[in-house]
């Protein structure tokens, strides 16, 4: 177990230790403590570790991570997990606005609530929250998933792209051109091992899919006049 | 940008060392305001005593104001005027209408400094550390609507023991500011932040309490903003329905903290179990003694 406290160490140290890690380090278990809200920690991995940090981080945790597992175990301030291309990122508390933003791959678990615009511009990574999530989340998402187990905050979904979304709670309401769809036996199934990735136990069935309309793909002439 | 601390006791536990709290907080968001730092704290009132704060860019001038039964406690580039209640509102006019001098606010509870310069030095200055309170407001500025200077620092007073800081931009704040002329209140500076500020002082002016004046801001205030608002007794909290700028609060027995990082809150004592959430946009909350 490799320890770093932040309390006495100083974070670039970190996360320049971090980064150095080759895919077959044998330093696999790393400790963050003291992170008291410090930005940027455990940004930029790129090796299969684990990395557990001891209480709350401040902005862009765990920003860019590859292959790396990520647990932080209080709440997360803007933009954790942002592009994330692989590994996966578990926040034991909250996420602040923008958690996973234009992520790429890889799992990000918040078992808390989690702010405005979560999964805006997702490309591929998947998300599970625990609890509820704020107004414009997965806003122009493009591809992987979204899993709310508690409610969604307005305008959910606008201007998507082929992400899938999936609310076990209530929507305030949906952004443009979002839509409600069927779920299917495959959507069942991804939604299932999304959920026990996550350690989440939900009936796959209690929650609602929404999806793009695929209306503003291409220039319709009906709304020519708005131009 | 911009950094907002605010700390509100509901107990004695932090009282005697408020000032040293909201100066850890607000040193420590210096990197989200580097141009201004300032601070609203309520402390003892007496009774029938109104105190005046008043800054000079030359402290010479302050030591040598001549107040009839004023009690002055000059504190670097700001005085605290104690007087009578009675005494305090022909004062106050003669101190607005003197030229090199600025009212930073008046009330019973309220003392206000604020300057140009980095948190860290602006707290030294004035000895943040050991100020006494049951709440208090700090603010460090990163300038975006009007000029780095004292009269654009935080926090703004507009109306007794009242005080708001304000991290954002007001897209109407123009507008704003010509209605409230047209109802009898003027704005002093240039900058938008001081126009929520007396906005909010004429909605409790016309009878609303914190609340609803906050309530109110919703529908009248456009932009991006998160306020944190002081009365004599009260703490409030609102941010504008697209929420972009950060807010973090933690609540325990004790006291109510918001901050705009974690990191500010991060040493408060018995954070580690305090509750702490992120304040939800378009939502109103407000505490009273």
């Amino acid at each position: 177990m490799q320890r770093h406290d932040l309390a006495t160490d100083d974070l670039r140290s970190l996360n320049a230790a971090l980064q150095a890690q080759a895919a077959h380090t044998n330093q696999t278990e790393w400790e963050v403590l003291n992170p008291r809200g410090a930005h940027a920690i455990a940004v930029g991995l790129d090796a299969p570790i684990d990395v557990t940090v001891n209480g709350s981080t401040g902005y862009y945790c765990a920003g860019m991570n590859k292959q790396a597992r990520i647990h932080v175990t209080g709440s997360a301030g803007p933009g954790v997990a942002e592009n994330m291309m692989s590994g996966t990122v578990v926040i034991d508390g909250d996420a602040s606005q923008y958690a996973g933003a234009s992520g790429h791959g890889g799992l990000l678990v918040v078992r808390g609530n989690a702010a405005s615009r979560c999964g805006i511009s997702m490309k591929g990574i998947d998300i599970v929250v625990g609890g509820n999530v704020g107004h414009m989340s997965a806003f122009m998402a493009q591809k992987g998933s979204l899993v709310v187990c508690g409610d969604a905050g307005e305008a959910l979904g606008d201007s998507l792209y082929e992400a899938r979304l999936y609310v076990r709670g209530s929507v305030k309401s949906l952004g443009a051109d979002c839509v409600e769809k069927e779920m299917r036996d495959h959507h069942r199934a991804e939604l299932g091992r999304l959920l026990a990735a996550a350690g989440l136990d939900h009936d796959p069935g209690s929650f609602r899919r929404y999806g793009s309309a695929r209306q503003l793909y291409h220039f319709h002439v009906d709304n020519a006049g708005a131009y | 940008m911009c950094g907002i601390v605010g700390l509100f006791t509901k107990t004695e536990a932090l009282r005697p060392a408020l000032g040293q709290h909201l100066s850890g907080m607000l040193v420590t968001l210096s990197d989200r305001g580097p141009d201004s730092a300032g601070l609203a704290i309520y402390g003892a009132e007496r009774a029938g005593r109104i105190k005046i704060t008043v800054q000079a860019d030359d402290p010479a001038r302050l030591s040598a104001l001549d107040i009839p039964g004023a009690e002055i406690r000059v504190i670097d580039s700001h005085a605290v005027l104690t007087l009578p209640e009675e005494a305090a509102p022909e004062a106050e006019a003669l101190l607005r209408a003197t030229p090199g001098l600025r009212v930073m606010g008046a009330g019973t509870r309220i003392e206000i400094f604020k300057e140009v310069g980095r948190p860290a030095d602006v707290s030294r200055r004035f000895g943040f550390d050991g100020m006494q309170g049951t709440h208090g407001i700090g603010h460090t500025r990163m300038a975006t609507e009007s000029a780095v200077t004292t009269d654009g620092a935080h926090p703004f007073s507009t109306g007794p023991d009242q005080c708001l800081v304000h991290n954002g931009s007001l897209s109407n704040h123009n507008s704003v500011r010509r209605r409230l002329a047209r109802s009898g209140v003027t704005v002093s500076s240039e900058n938008d932040s001081e126009v929520a500020a007396a906005y909010l002082t004429r909605e409790m002016a016309a009878g609303k309490d914190l609340g609803q004046a906050l309530t109110s801001a919703l529908d009248d205030l456009d932009g991006f903003f998160t306020f944190v608002v002081g009365t004599r007794t009260g703490f409030g909290v609102l941010r504008d329905p697209v929420a972009c700028k950060p807010a973090v609060m933690a609540e325990t027995d004790d006291y109510v903290a918001f901050g705009s990082e974690y990191r500010a809150l991060a040493a408060l004592p018995g954070i580690e179990t305090a509750r702490v959430w992120e304040p939800e946009p378009a939502q109103v909350y407000f505490w009273e003694a």
